[in-house]
């Protein structure tokens, strides 16, 4: 798998990203490629939005880097199908770029939060997730100030209707339910697909979730999905 | 002489500076100041860059030892934590702006300390903080909680440093100035490390960062002295943060860092250009030119003065190699940060200042620094507390108990934390909430770096020396906790008006109490700040010299954690129990008493039974771990049950139940280990000459004081994770 990690300025998970993918992809670490770039690499399986506060999210979160000069070549690799992963303030920016329906809002608490939380895994058909169990939960920390997924309701009930909800927030048991709403976001939904399930845009950090010692496994599937599927 | 006193003409403003300080800054400069001069001098002699009241007592901290490589004196202290791998860091305070805009007061702190530590080489890798506040029911305090924490997480989660550890505490001394104390600790290589003394004659001094505004002028002698009602007039002294041009400041830095061309680096911190430039050619003992019409302005007419003090944040100053200007700047450009060749250096020994083509400044550099003043303030003795009398006890100890872990001093911090990012960098083994965090060292993963920060202010106000020892042994107990070895500390005292003897006393006697822990448990001071004048209306604080810790685990794996793993194996009581009840939590908040001598700290016996739990913990012997501090052995056991949601029946030692269960003798450790391995257990700490006993077993879903009662773990989470969460909702 040759895999992309694209840096703005004011990212800064881009290392906590790269060690994930280097741990499912035999040692191989992905590319790096700045924000100021218009060209991406030849043959890119993957291209990876990190987490981070790009530009100091002072204006809209993820709109500034949404028009940077990388974005275009970005959006025109995953019009012709290249995967893209885009984690918390990675997911505000393709929302932002029109790689996603939808916009991330401000946490419903108005606060920054950063803790554990129950995920449950809503498809498994995607190379994203494949190898987890529809109706699975899993654990992986988010750490966000504006994660409030917002959606009108007929576009709610076409992303239902295709499938295209990766994950929601929930309890240890998979219990979607208001109480487990982290942020408000419309429907508990953390994080979506594209219509063609080539995008995967989620607020969590599965990149968090990959290491026995610090955080456990429960994201590795993610990657471990994407490895498969791309190599 | 006499005549020629006589003769001066003070200014109307000496910014800061006493008629003495005014009459040596005539004999230095051989003529009247300047207003630009004058402003220099009265910043570099304030308190807070000059440490004039305190410099005679902090020089008789211990700061050596094998493994230290820098210690106090340079931007942060420097310790080899092997492998060619070197932890950086310090702590520092940012009272005063917090008071009077926390938000941006406490973001600033931050990022102060962050640049004193990348500054060195160094990556940050994490952040700690000490905060106080003044009593939950004053009016301004929610307010201030609210403001600081947000102002933390702003900032931290920005540059996306992980903020991992911290303590907080309420006390109505607070009321009037809040403390915000926080620390750093970076990674870097032994042999990459960078200090701030110039040298290279006709070297180029550069101005990297943020442009230059007219925030926080004079925010040092605003710092350095005490509040009184009308302290809200001084919000124009507090600088305004931006964490985005920090975290690209840090990796411009660094980037520079990886190239040979730096031949000194220093943050501009307080004082701004004045302190940085001042320093760096002290150090160094070189003259400097600077061009201030070069500094990148983000204001228009600004004058030379406001240019010299201004504390505007986010900026560097650089001494580089001849001819490397080139390289630099376009790592610079790349970050899209401000570059500035601004002056050269000169053999001069002087400092001299020129804007537009004219001098504007011309100051000698020595003499300035030799003559900062020093003072030996006078001081008494605290008088010893007179012992505890009987106690009444108003609460049966179950009720207590389940009051005391939700009182604001014991409640859990969980609504703080979590508004910290304290996951960024996928390193973090342990995360707040335990003993101490554990940060694994990157790069080599299979060791971490054990970190806390610590103070009992009660205890030092009743006894400084005892309070003092007592602050740097918790945190030495607290890296022991999860199978560190404590290796330096960094200091920040926090007092009132140095100038009535009895606060200098509680100062003096806190660096005794400092000292006499350092040398007894191998554990040098490294880095430090002092924050003096912390008094509104001629109240001080309770003295606070907060502790920051740290220390290395050699295999991550073997870390310990304080919640019960298991129902059904045994807990032990590492330490002797005597019953001190003076000065404790459960003697303020449950008795509304604060009487008695604090705790006496034995460090004899706090090594001996420290070393014995590490070696149980490395030896991979004992389940869970936790130490005894506030609130004693029983809020341990209900903080021990609460982490995991397993309850425990236990027996304590023989004697007053309240004695026993919240007394807070020191030296003591709670450890779990499977049943049938507590003979073993107990042989190997007793061997290592610490005195164990059985309290009985974990398990079931209550904590059960035999002869005392039962309450339901739940019921104590509930007492527990409540109040702090109600407390903000305004409840």
């Amino acid at each position: 798998m040759k895999a992309a990690i694209i840096t703005f300025p004011g990212s800064n998970r881009e290392r906590d990203m790269r060690m994930a993918l280097t741990r499912v992809n035999n040692g191989k670490a992905p590319l790096d490629v700045w924000h100021g770039d218009s060209d991406l690499p030849q043959g890119l399986d993957l291209i990876v939005l990190p987490g981070g506060f790009s530009y100091g999210d002072y204006l809209r979160v993820g709109a500034m880097a949404a028009n940077s000069p990388i974005m275009r070549a970005v959006k025109a690799r995953a019009d012709a199908g290249t995967r893209v992963l885009a984690v918390c303030n990675g997911f505000q920016i393709a929302c932002e770029a029109g790689l996603l329906p939808g916009a991330l809002m401000t946490n419903a608490g108005l606060q920054f939060i950063c803790k554990e939380v129950n995920l449950r895994i809503e498809t498994t058909q995607s190379e994203f997730t494949q190898k987890y169990r529809k109706g699975q939960t899993i654990r992986v920390p988010v750490a966000h100030h504006d994660g409030n997924y917002t959606l009108d309701a007929d576009s709610v009930k076409q992303l239902e209707d295709e499938d295209r909800i990766a994950f929601r927030y929930a309890d240890g048991l998979g219990n979607v339910a208001p109480e487990t709403n982290l942020n408000g976001s419309v429907s508990n939904i953390a994080g979506i697909y594209n219509a063609k399930k080539t995008v995967l845009g989620l607020m969590p950090h599965p990149e968090n979730a990959t290491d026995p010692v610090c955080g456990g496994t429960d994201g590795l599937g993610l990657f471990e999905s994407i490895a498969e599927s791309l190599s | 002489m006499s005549e020629a006193k006589k003769a001066v003409k003070y200014p109307n403003d000496l910014m800061g500076l006493s008629k003495a300080e005014y009459d040596l800054v005539l004999e230095i400069m051989g003529r009247e100041p300047n207003q630009v001069e004058l402003g220099i001098f009265s910043v570099m002699w304030s308190e807070h860059c000059s440490y004039k009241s305190s410099k005679k007592w902090l020089k008789t901290l211990p700061t050596k030892a094998p493994w230290v490589i820098c210690g106090p004196g340079e931007n942060a202290g420097v310790i080899d934590i092997g492998d060619g791998n070197a932890a950086i860091f310090k702590m520092e305070s940012h009272n005063h702006p917090s008071f009077i805009e926390p938000y941006q007061g406490a973001a600033t702190g931050v990022g102060g300390i962050l640049r004193d530590v990348f500054t060195m080489g160094a990556r940050p890798i994490a952040n700690l903080n000490a905060l106080r506040f003044g009593s939950p029911d004053h009016a301004k305090t929610r307010h201030l909680v609210s403001g600081v924490v947000h102002g933390i997480g702003g900032y931290g989660n920005s540059v996306g440093v992980p903020t991992v550890a911290g303590e907080v505490n309420f006390h109505p001394s607070y009321n009037g100035n809040i403390l915000v104390n926080a620390m750093t600790v970076g990674l870097a290589k032994t042999d990459k490390i960078f200090y701030s003394a110039a040298a290279g004659l006709g070297n180029p001094v550069v101005y990297v960062g943020s442009k230059t505004g007219r925030d926080g002028i004079h925010g040092a002698t605003m710092a350095s002295a005490e509040f009184t009602d009308d302290s809200e007039e001084k919000r124009p002294t507090v600088q305004v943060g931006d964490p985005f041009t920090e975290k690209l400041l840090i990796e411009a830095c660094l980037e520079l860092m990886n190239t040979d061309t730096i031949v000194a680096i220093q943050d501009m911190g307080a004082a701004g250009l004045t302190s940085s430039s001042f320093e760096m050619a002290s150090k160094g003992g070189m003259g400097i030119v600077i061009d201030l019409d070069k500094v990148p302005a983000r204001e228009t007419g600004m004058t030379p003065f406001e240019f010299m003090l201004s504390e505007s944040q986010e900026r560097m100053l650089i001494i580089l190699k001849p001819g490397s200007e080139p390289q630099a700047e376009a790592i610079f450009t790349k970050w899209e940060l401000d570059f500035a060749v601004i002056g050269h250096l000169t053999d001069t020994g002087r400092m001299v200042l020129r804007f537009n083509g004219e001098q504007v400044g011309d100051l000698p550099i020595d003499p300035l620094a030799a003559a900062s003043p020093e003072y030996d303030r006078p001081w008494v003795k605290t008088p010893p507390q007179k012992p505890l009398g009987r106690v009444n006890h108003p609460l049966p100890f179950i009720e207590a108990l389940g009051k005391l872990v939700g009182t604001p001093d014991m409640a859990s911090r969980r609504w703080i934390w979590q508004q910290y990012d304290h996951l960024i960098r996928g390193n973090t083994a342990q995360i707040p909430g335990g003993d101490a965090a554990v940060v694994r060292i990157e790069g080599n993963e299979g060791k971490a770096l054990a970190m806390t920060t610590d103070c009992t202010p009660r205890y030092v106000f009743a006894d400084p020396v005892e309070g003092g020892k007592q602050a740097v042994a918790e945190t030495w107990r607290n890296i022991t906790a999860v199978g560190g070895r404590p290796l330096a500390i960094t200091d920040n005292m926090n007092f009132g008006n140095p100038e009535r003897p009895e606060i200098m006393g509680q100062f003096v006697g806190a660096v005794e109490g400092i000292r006499e822990a350092c040398l007894a448990l191998d554990y040098p001071v490294v880095s430090g700040n002092v924050s003096l004048y912390n008094e509104t209306n001629g109240k001080g604080i309770l003295p606070t010299p907060a502790i920051g810790g740290v220390g290395v685990l050699d295999d991550v794996t073997k870390m310990a954690t304080l919640a019960f793993k298991l129902p059904g194996e045994a807990i032990l009581l590492v330490g002797k129990t005597n019953g001190h009840l003076g000065q404790s939590v459960y003697l303020r908040d449950i008795c509304g008493q604060e009487d008695g001598p604090p705790p006496p700290v034995d460090l004899k016996v706090e090594r001996t039974n420290g070393d014995a739990v590490r070696m149980l913990i490395t030896k991979g012997m004992v389940s869970a771990v936790h130490d005894c501090s506030d609130g004693g052995l029983a809020i341990a056991l209900a903080e021990m049950a609460m982490a995991s949601g397993i309850g425990a029946e236990v027996k304590l030692p023989s004697g007053d139940a309240f004695e026993i269960g919240f007394g807070e003798d020191q030296a003591r450790y709670v450890l779990t280990c499977p049943a049938d391995k507590a003979e073993a257990v107990i042989a190997a700490a007793e061997a290592a000459g610490a005195p164990v006993a059985k309290l009985g077993l974990t398990g079931g879903d209550a904590l059960t004081f035999a002869g005392q009662g039962t309450i339901s773990v739940a019921a104590l989470k509930t007492a527990h994770e409540g109040w702090l969460p109600g407390y903000m909702a305004g409840k």
